[in-house]
């Protein structure tokens, strides 16, 4: 039986078609994934998040015992910033990847609703007595409002000075009547915020944003639409791009593995990797025809196997097929000329520079 | 727009419906099933002047988020098939009855038609399968 979010009555008042996502009922679509995609990319989105995990670590040395665990450096992240990064398996491959929140006296680690005990048992097997995590993600809701209207409406709902909160960033404050954390983060390629708040809060801010931003284009977003905006914006989802097979560094994702003093599992096999050189690489495919590439297609260059996708979809910005591919490492040069095999039949594509769609002024 | 199935049509439990006009019937798929599938941005025809049979798969449907074959609901020669497809596959999921039309056949068997499902036995069927 899957789990239900806060929100779950919202979603079956505005007509969601639900399906069982990672354990939980999900949105997939309100009115039509290209609608809901293009009101994100022209005015604004709001998304129930409430499925993802989050982790609240504490005690004496946490930081350090995060660090260790991450590719990417949280020692050095300020009270109030927050961090993209893999957490590895010490043979290089991502267990999953995740948010690190610093706050004064916590670590908030925000992780993929579909690893959310696979990770916490990683984790806490791997941390010191001193340190504590609690899994807070059943006590946690998660609403985030993304697209070029996002600041200015969610301004005229809080007090905070959002201008002042910075990519990556995160404040407690208060949000249409409830307190909770406010960063600017999403997974959408737009600028937008995400609202970390307490279970029965949540309908209540969902509707109070909803009645308040429909007349500026404000509308809910499933889970259909979520997944051709990180496409476009080239951002990676566990299980379909990124998973224990593969590295942080064949997906492209080596600007979050810092090799600095850092210790963290999995150092030696992407130091050794990294000196070597990658053997595939993660790249954005574009299709030149009508054809729509789905994972586990096959990418050919003079007729032979050169990789296979591991995301594909229609793209509604560009109004083609696209994807994420791992391919050959001597083919992943962006302008490079495929083939997609669908269903048994071959149709012209291009490697293309990742991510495909950047905001303007991103 | 589910449960939306017109009295004069056929429809299979594959979801395409037919519209039967002496020895020709024209064909689509079902306001069910382009609500199941969500906006369609492509569709691949089937061959003009070919013969297929019935349940044979003639064509194939896409939407943002999968692909779906389409059958052929009677056995016959496809005749026609809407172009119009081509430049706005949106079509299916706005008019599925109407300008939403996919193929015409010119039937081998017009008695064939009578082992599909009417209107109200297509919509029970619809219903066990939300």
């Amino acid at each position: 039986m899957e789990q239900k979010t806060p929100l779950y009555e919202e979603h079956v008042n505005s007509h969601a078609r639900l399906v069982p996502f990672a354990g939980f009922l999900m949105p997939i679509q309100y009115t039509g994934i290209i609608e809901e995609h293009r009101a994100v990319r022209d005015a604004m989105g709001i998304f129930d998040l409430s499925h993802m995990g989050e982790f609240r670590i504490t005690g004496s040395g946490a930081v350090a015992a995060i660090d260790r665990l991450v590719t990417n450096d949280v020692v050095g992240l300020q009270p109030g910033k927050i961090r993209y990064s893999p957490m590895c398996y010490p043979e290089g491959g991502i267990v999953d990847d995740l948010l690190v929140y610093r706050f004064h006296d916590h670590l908030m680690m925000v992780v993929n609703a579909s690893n959310i005990d696979k990770d916490f048992d990683w984790i806490q097997s791997h941390l010191p007595d001193s340190v504590r995590i609690v899994n807070v993600s059943d006590d946690t809701a998660l609403i985030a409002v993304q697209g070029p209207r996002a600041q200015m409406f969610l301004q005229s709902q809080t007090d905070v000075d959002l201008s002042s909160v910075g990519y990556y960033e995160a404040v407690v404050g208060s949000m249409a009547g409830a307190s909770g954390v406010i960063s600017r983060t999403g997974y959408t390629g737009e600028d937008g915020f995400e609202l970390y708040l307490r279970p029965e809060d949540a309908s209540g801010v969902w509707e109070t944003l909803l009645g308040r931003g429909t007349s500026l284009g404000l509308k809910p977003i499933g889970l259909g639409a979520r997944d051709t905006l990180r496409l476009e914006a080239g951002l990676m989802l566990y299980g379909n791009d990124i998973d224990e097979t593969t590295t942080p560094l064949e997906a492209g994702l080596g600007w979050t593995v810092k090799f600095g003093t850092d210790n963290f599992i999995g150092r030696g096999v992407l130091e050794r990797q990294k000196a070597e050189g990658v053997r595939r690489r993660m790249v954005a495919v574009r299709m030149e025809d009508r054809g729509i590439p789905r994972p586990h297609f096959e990418i050919r260059a003079d007729e032979t196997r050169r990789g296979e996708l591991t995301s594909g979809t229609y793209s509604p910005t560009f109004e083609c097929g696209i994807g994420l591919a791992y391919v050959d490492t001597a083919i992943a040069k962006p302008g490079t000329r495929v083939d997609v095999v669908i269903r048994n039949h071959k149709h012209p594509a291009q490697i293309m520079r990742k991510p495909m769609y950047k905001r303007e002024g991103a | 727009m589910a449960g939306d199935f017109p009295d004069d049509l056929r429809y299979t439990e594959s979801d395409e419906w037919v519209r039967v006009e002496g020895g020709e019937a024209v064909s689509g798929i079902s306001a069910f099933a382009s609500e199941q599938l969500g906006d369609v941005v492509y569709l691949q025809l089937p061959e003009v002047g070919k013969r297929y049979g019935r349940t044979e798969v003639f064509g194939e449907i896409e939407s943002v988020k999968a692909v779906s074959d389409l059958f052929c609901p009677l056995s016959g020669e496809v005749i026609a098939v809407n172009e119009e497809l081509d430049a706005t596959p949106g079509l299916v999921n706005e008019e599925p009855y109407g300008r939403g039309w996919i193929a015409r056949i010119r039937l081998e068997n017009p008695a064939e038609a009578e082992s599909l499902l009417e209107a109200a036995a297509y919509a029970q069927n619809t219903t066990e399968r939300h």
